[in-house]
């Protein structure tokens, strides 16, 4: 099963086990850590914004124009923000590394 | 903004979304009467606020519906009940007033009520406003998430933040009366009617828009109370002051769970724990539905939520009227109280 490796806002690292096609965003709700994630990934908001490791990012999808659309309205944007909604788990991606960014 | 209005019902719903307003429905069809607020100025929810024209496939027995038809449904079905709408104001306070429990709202309407019913989504809608430090200071007199008097950017510096309609539009249309419109955006591409866009190119060939492209907010400046500057910045982190007078933000709208996690409902990430079968909260007499309500296996979807509205109505029964016993009733039998027959 691949596995995530995230850092919290306060700089927690943690090991997560994520299956095979389950979005990023799940799998961080699924263990309870802090992300709003209003839209519930119906990709109509920006609360489950995830800042990837820069040797990870150009490994996943580009985004679509709708998720760019979206990345708009987030606030602290870097060069390798995600909507962590739109990352989809795949065993290539075992052992991605991708930071939270603040709830409110 | 105070109304300093006092109000006393059966029950009181926070949160105007599908959910809160079919809890009207089923509170109504018990004989309890409702009050119910809202932060948005209209009802509806996400439904009205993120996608009221996009078609919904899984209402039962509505085999295709948009979202602004699912709530104008609503609307119609609850209005036998003749429910109190507090819209345009957020609930600040819930708290326990002897045996009833008191809401308090940011207009400063008070309403008591036996029974809560939390129907609250993922929190209260408001403006999207980004985080920089000291922006409260600021808003209202120079930093505006909204445009209602544009007379008071006449010959007035303005920066305006954002990549959709109503920054591309505010940018148009207040590059005559203003002394200095910059708009400031992440990318090269808008994403706003393509007339607009443009109509803000021609603008800025003709120098009365200046672009500040692929640039962020990183800061303000001013005494606390008048602003001078904004600051923005690049990916690269290059920075710019740019002099301002007011600084308009247009990120949409976002929700803030801001006050719930203070009623003592034990709510984390979003999520007030409730009993599945009643939607009882830790809280004697307070219930959450829908979205922001939570238990294992739960489904974020409305239809669990028409459910969640039914078993919280019915507990809540208990304590509107203590002294009776709920006698279960199909509608079919009870018809709609208040309703003329058809
Ligand atoms: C793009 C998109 C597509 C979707 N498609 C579907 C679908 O096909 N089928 C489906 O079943 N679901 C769908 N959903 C999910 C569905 O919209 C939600 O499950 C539903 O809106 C939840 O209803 P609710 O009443 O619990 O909360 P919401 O709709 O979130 O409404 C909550 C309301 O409470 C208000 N509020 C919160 N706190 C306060 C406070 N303190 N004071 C005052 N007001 C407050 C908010 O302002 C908000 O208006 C979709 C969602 C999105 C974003």
């Amino acid at each position: 099963m691949p596995i995530i490796h995230v850092t919290t806002v306060e700089g927690e690292a943690l090991e997560l086990q994520a299956d095979s096609g389950r979005s990023v965003m799940e799998v961080v709700k699924a263990n309870d850590l802090p992300m709003l994630a209003a839209c519930g990934g119906a990709l109509a908001c920006a609360t489950c914004h995830v800042i990837v490791d820069p040797d990870w990012y150009d490994r996943l999808q580009p985004p679509s124009e709708d998720e760019e659309d979206l990345l708009d309205t987030a606030h602290g944007l870097t060069s390798t923000s995600r909507l962590g909604c739109q990352i989809l788990m795949r065993e290539e991606l075992d052992g991605i590394r991708v930071c939270l960014t603040p709830m409110d | 903004m105070t109304e300093d209005e006092d109000f006393t019902t059966d029950v009181a719903v926070i949160g105007a979304g599908p959910v809160g307003l079919f809890a009207v429905f089923e509170c109504g069809m018990l004989k309890m009467r409702c009050h119910l607020i809202d932060a948005l100025p209209a009802i509806g929810g996400q439904c009205t606020a993120l996608y009221p024209e996009k078609p919904i496939y899984d209402i039962p027995a509505a085999p295709e519906l948009s979202a602004a038809e699912l709530v104008d449904r609503l609307h119609r079905q609850i209005a036998p009940f003749a429910p109190q709408f507090h819209l345009d104001q957020q609930v600040v306070a819930l708290q326990r007033a002897g045996d009833t429990w008191e809401l308090v709202t940011s207009r400063g309407i008070r309403i008591r009520a036996r029974a809560v019913i939390v129907a609250a989504g993922a929190g209260a809608f408001g403006p999207n406003r980004p985080p920089l430090a000291d922006i409260e200071d600021y808003e209202g007199r120079c930093v505006h998430y909204l445009v209602t008097e544009r007379a008071r950017f006449r010959g007035q510096r303005l920066v305006i933040a954002g990549g959709g309609d109503s920054a591309v539009d505010w940018a148009i249309a207040l590059a005559d009366e203003a002394a200095e419109v910059h708009l400031v955006h992440r990318r090269e591409r808008f994403r706003a009617a393509p007339e607009s866009v443009d109509r803000l190119h021609q603008l800025v060939a003709e120098g009365r828009i200046q672009l500040v492209i692929p640039y962020q907010l990183a800061g303000l400046e001013g005494d606390g109370t008048r602003l001078s500057g904004v600051l923005v910045k690049t990916l690269d982190g290059d920075q710019r002051r740019i002099p301002a007078d007011h600084l308009l933000a247009f990120f949409g709208l976002a929700t803030r769970l801001g006050p719930i996690n203070d009623w003592g409902l034990g709510a984390r990430n979003g999520v007030v724990p409730v009993e599945p079968a009643t939607c009882a909260t830790s809280a004697p007499g307070v219930f959450a539905v829908g979205d922001i309500a939570g238990y294992p296996h739960k489904l974020k979807l409305i239809l669990t939520g028409f459910a969640e509205a039914a078993h919280a109505a019915h507990a809540a029964f208990a304590f509107v009227y203590p002294d009776r016993a709920l006698h279960f009733e199909y509608s079919t039998s009870t018809g709609v109280p208040g309703r003329e027959s058809a």
